[in-house]
């Protein structure tokens, strides 16, 4: 009883200790980022292990926002605005839409998963390759120096109107051709 | 003790390691549900996880590392226009394959199988 004590009062000391060692604003910046990332796995999963593919859907655009959150945590103002707008808005509203244009008659198991094998088999696969970058991100020895947080929007559009013109012009480019693929494959070349 | 201790420590000191380690953990749930779902629109949703673990690597590198620019965030946002593009085609053929197929269950999608 005396040693368990004993350790809590270690533990208590020690939360002293890491509040007086730490500034509230990193403490604050740990809280944010366990509680998004950790939601955002949550949701992740429940792509996955939900039995309706409209809930998957629905779980899918809140890992999408928990993680904008997450870049506005690390001060990626636009990209959270943009990963809130693409990501959020279109690609849920073209998944849904691709939920209500394949539709079956039974919604309840509409998400179905293969045998106990394949599970087996994709989660050692899987586990395999989270050791293996799990390895790579704890052993490098990168030395963290974070940029100062500010508006990331006006640095990105010099960066992407000089230097980088050419990708932006080859991605207006991909984006048109996507598009008028995307017309051709869902109504049919050989249709009037 | 001590050890538990000087974990805790480093565990709250939100770095490049933690975003690292989560885009990982994200990108290989991604992985288990491509390989372990039959329908093709979840297969798509699975995708469009490891697209976005992907992401965030990029736009945690640029905050993290010492670089001058806004590069990674850059590389990010061209990242998402090829995925948005992706998903675009991919729904498009997954209502043409429902169409001419009835299905959307890539088991029994096999005309092509040896």
């Amino acid at each position: 009883m005396d040693a368990i004590l004993g350790q809590v009062h270690e533990v208590v000391a020690w939360a002293f200790a890491l509040a007086n060692e730490y500034d509230v604003s990193s403490l604050i910046e740990a809280g944010v980022f366990f509680l998004f990332a950790g939601l955002a796995l949550l949701f992740a999963c429940g792509v996955i292990f939900l039995r309706n593919v409209v809930h998957s859907a629905l779980s899918l655009t809140a890992t999408f926002i928990c993680v904008a959150c997450l870049y506005l945590s690390i001060g990626a103002d636009f990209m959270g605005a943009v990963q809130i707008l693409v990501y959020g808005g279109a690609v849920a509203v073209l998944i849904v839409m691709a939920i209500m244009l394949t539709r079956r008659d039974d919604m309840a198991h509409s998400n179905p998963s293969r045998g106990l094998l394949q599970h087996v088999a994709a989660a050692v696969v899987a586990g395999l390759f989270l050791l293996g970058m799990a390895a790579v991100a704890v052993l490098s020895p990168f030395q963290s120096a974070p940029l100062p947080l500010g508006d990331a929007a006006p640095g990105l559009a010099d960066l992407m109107l000089t230097h980088y013109v050419l990708p932006f012009e080859v991605a207006a480019v991909l984006l048109l051709i996507a598009m008028i693929g995307a017309i051709v494959l869902a109504k049919g070349a050989d249709e009037r | 003790m001590m050890n538990i201790m000087e974990f805790m420590q480093l565990a709250t000191h939100v770095g490049l390691h933690h975003f690292l380690l989560f885009s990982a953990i994200l990108f290989a749930i991604g992985l288990f549900g491509l390989l372990t779902k039959k329908g093709l629109i979840p297969i798509l949703m699975c995708v469009e996880l490891m697209l976005n673990a992907v992401n965030i690597n990029l736009v945690a590198f640029n905050h993290y590392m010492p670089v001058p620019d806004y590069s990674g965030q850059l590389m990010a946002i061209f990242s998402v226009a090829v995925a948005a593009s992706e998903i675009a085609v991919g729904v498009a053929l997954a209502f043409r394959i429902y169409r001419d197929y009835g299905t959307v269950n890539v088991d029994e999608l096999k005309e092509m199988k040896g």
